[in-house]
């Protein structure tokens, strides 16, 4: 008998076996790339406020239309419509509005900062500000957050001092983190976000675990993760899922569909076959599928959420149905694999000047102090970057000394880490001999 | 008979437990002592696991501290460092080793990381325990030693007891350790202490001195080898089921050896082994696992840069081939009496 080996795979023929028809593999292409006209003609949801709200206690089963359709507040007429209308009051939506606006206000800023040579890296988070900013106001502030790397909206609204992003983003020596980190790769146990990794996907299950945690303990604090639709496809997506939905956990797998993962449109997630909510159907999740450029319908639907985990009735599953208006980070250049136009004709508007338009519409709010908090948060902004600038720039001499990038692998420093981080001093002597300790790069 | 050993048979009147009996207690006592140790795997809970390590513990502590998990590696993984950074100390099970690999990104990227990316924020105090090893003819994927894929990993510590004593203390202080810890338990040496000698019946842990186990807590540290035997002719550094290989190789052949179990891989004890070479001049290093870029390579290249002007020989190293574990050639397979024996005669020739 033949090894397998001396088989040689039979010639392609397209006639196959007999009168077969040929097979054809199916390889997603996104609605237009560069220079194409852009139609979104295909993008279909229903009015603002036409979509039911069930009862936090309602099995998955029950509300399976939501996975498919769009919860939406905000109507056209830039009133807030239905039983998914949150019914703010008009300081909350100031303060939310006055939230995204230094979102983008930071985006811009650090993206310059890049660009100037102050960074190595940044990732702007502009058109799905409402995501993380209005999402995470419907929590309570020790609700612990596992964030992808999109969602500094929840720093923000949880008054993380804008300082410490920036010395986080330069590295330098003001660093929280010790210039370890990527920028933008922000821990604060004290604002009860998780350290991001950076690797994809693995902070859901992490989120779930935190989840299942608290349910041991009795406590009543919950969990919220935000994931990416492209990073859905990551089996430890899958495997959030079924843990959730196995201890019933008190936990809201937030996913943001921004249409584009680099390069890869939604579709290369599965997104051409069935949204991304449904995927929590099949695991008995209650899933919704939201607006995302409606803060309203944000906060919303992670207040049902909460709401739902809070009382026990178990984990939920959020699309939102977003646009990424920008590159995915300073290393890339949308240009190249997608239309411009993409952004102009997006169906469903600006999440900053939507929540605007509401305010204005309901008569707390006009241009004149849009643009007087657009300026302020600019100056702010430009004014705490002067200040982080102070502790350094990356690869400006002023980061943490030499010995701390040897501590924190263990709680204690074992004879090999030792022995390694005498040698990067030595080495340090060799390769920086005009470099004065008092600047903060000695030990 | 070590000190420790004597001294606890001493205590407790000749109280003597087999590794499997050994782990349980462990466990039960750090349920008792930490009410943040909690006990998650696949088989784990009511049935009380596939090798038994679990038996009754979630009876006694309640559904919510021992419990059965998805079929899901990465899930059990993914959700212990979450459990960790809420402040649970988690001891997840992997069934077999040859199963933790869907768990390998939340091991190495995720837990070995975590204390260090986020500053010391955020921990991941968890032991991941798991039988690993061949033997009992488990074939390729009930067999294998992937130890070194995690002596690799920064962050990680890496602990593997050979006897019944000390898989409890070391077990205790893998528990209590704020990092992360893969423990491996070697699964031949379950209910006796396998000489390798395949062919002859093994002898149950009763019969030997180190199942003398004390009932309650004690910790051993990790970072700390255990000197088998002394010796002067050659030093044979092993872990696990091998060290009960290599000294039964020994007592047959007449050869005085200093053999050495490491038991912890990761801290290693460095002065153990320096010392012992220092004293012998001659080196052999024995594992089960595969041979190329296994753990004794990185054992082999330490003994030749910080003993160099000891060695009177090669280091010699004895491994499993670089073959999956085969399932009825297992004993041709493993590193036995024969692949050992002729390894000590080389070292002592040259």
């Amino acid at each position: 008998m033949a090894d397998q080996a001396d088989t040689p795979t039979p010639a392609p023929d397209k006639t196959g076996g007999g009168n077969r028809p040929a097979l054809a593999l199916h390889v997603p292409e996104p609605r237009s790339r560069p220079g194409d006209p852009v139609n979104f003609a295909d993008v279909k949801f229903s009015d603002a406020g036409t979509q039911p709200r069930p009862d936090e206690s309602v099995k998955p089963e029950e509300m399976k239309d939501l996975a498919y359709d769009l919860v939406r507040v905000l109507g056209d007429d830039n009133q807030a419509h239905g039983p998914w209308d949150p019914k703010l009051g008009a300081d909350t939506l100031r303060t939310m509005l006055g939230h995204m606006a230094m979102v983008r206000a930071f985006d811009e800023r650090m993206f310059r900062g890049q660009r100037q040579g102050k960074t190595s890296f940044y990732m702007k988070c502009t058109g799905e500000e409402a995501t993380s900013v209005a999402a995470s106001m419907a929590l309570a502030a020790d609700d612990m957050v596992f964030p992808s790397y999109r969602q500094q909206g929840i720093l923000i609204a949880r008054g993380y001092p804008l300082i410490e992003m920036i010395n986080q983003i330069y590295s330098n020596k003001g660093d929280k983190l010790k210039g370890r980190q990527l920028p933008i790769m922000y821990s604060s146990r004290e604002h009860s976000f998780f350290s991001i990794s950076g690797n994809l996907a693995t902070q859901t299950p992490q989120a779930v675990g935190w989840a299942m945690a608290s349910a041991i303990k009795g406590d009543s604090r919950i969990a919220a993760t935000w994931v990416g639709e492209g990073s859905t496809a990551e089996g430890d997506f899958h495997s959030a899922c079924t843990f959730a939905t196995v201890y019933n956990a008190p936990v809201i797998l937030n996913v943001i569909n921004n249409q584009w993962a680099i390069s890869s449109f939604s579709g290369f997630a599965g997104g051409e076959r069935t949204t991304f909510a449904a995927r929590g159907l099949g695991y008995g999740i209650a899933s919704l599928r939201v607006d995302g450029n409606d803060a309203l319908a944000c906060f919303a639907a992670q207040q049902w959420a909460a709401n739902r985990a809070r009382a026990n009735h178990g984990p939920s599953l959020i699309e939102y149905y977003t646009y990424r208006a920008e590159g995915h980070s300073t290393s890339d250049d949308p240009s190249g694999y997608r239309s411009a136009q993409e952004r102009e004709e997006w169906p469903l508007g600006d999440p900053v000047m939507r929540l605007k338009n509401h305010l204005i519409a309901i008569g707390e709010w006009d241009e004149d102090r849009q643009t007087a908090m657009d300026k302020a948060c600019a100056d702010e902004v430009k004014a705490v970057t002067k200040e982080a600038e102070k502790n350094g720039i990356l690869g400006h001499g002023l980061h943490h000394p030499f010995h701390t990038m040897f501590e924190d692998v263990f709680e204690d420093l074992p004879w090999h880490l030792e022995e390694q981080a005498a040698q990067a001093t030595r080495e340090r002597k060799i390769k920086w001999p005009d470099h004065h300790p008092k600047d903060g790069a000695g030990k | 008979m070590s000190a420790e050993v004597k001294d606890a048979a001493a205590d407790v009147g000749e109280r003597r437990v087999n590794m499997i009996e050994a782990i349980n207690e462990a466990l039960d006592i750090m349920l008792e002592r930490d009410p943040n140790v909690v006990i998650m795997g696949e088989d784990v809970g009511y049935f009380g696991g596939v090798f038994r390590c679990t038996a009754g513990l979630q009876e006694k502590h309640g559904k919510t501290r021992v419990f059965d998990t998805p079929i899901n590696e990465c899930g059990i993984i993914g959700a212990a460092v979450g459990m960790g950074a809420y402040g649970l100390r988690p001891v997840p099970e992997i069934q077999f080793a040859d199963y933790i690999y869907p768990g390998l990104d939340q091991l190495i990227s995720e837990a070995a990381r975590l204390r260090y990316r986020s500053a010391n924020e955020y921990i991941a105090p968890m032991t991941v325990r798991s039988p690993f090893g061949g033997g009992i003819f488990g074939g390729q994927t009930h067999s294998q030693s992937p130890e070194s894929l995690f002596t690799h990993v920064a962050g990680l510590k890496t602990v593997i007891p050979a006897t019944p004593y000390d898989a409890k203390g070391l077990l205790i202080s893998c528990i209590e350790d704020n990092d992360p810890v893969i423990f491996f338990e070697p699964k031949r040496i379950y209910n006796g202490p396998f000489t390798g000698f395949y062919d002859q019946p093994v002898e149950p842990w009763k019969k030997h001195e180190a199942s003398i186990v004390p009932e309650g807590y004690y910790n051993i540290p990790l970072g700390k080898a255990r000197h088998v035997q002394d010796g002067e002719e050659l030093t044979v550094i092993a872990y696990g089921t091998m060290v009960h290989v290599a000294e039964a190789v020994c007592k047959a052949k007449g050869v005085d050896a200093d053999i050495l179990d490491l038991r912890t891989l990761v801290p290693l004890d460095i002065e153990a082994i320096e010392a012992s070479v220092a004293k012998t001049g001659r080196c052999l290093i024995v594992h089960e696992a595969t041979r190329t870029s296994g753990f004794g390579a990185e054992l082999s290249a330490l003994v030749t840069e910080r003993c160099f002007y000891h060695l009177e020989a090669p280091v010699e190293r004895v491994t499993g081939f670089d073959t999956p574990y085969p399932h009825s050639l297992e004993w041709a397979y493993f590193p036995g009496p024969v692949r050992i024996g002729e390894a000590i005669d080389k070292i002592l020739r040259d």
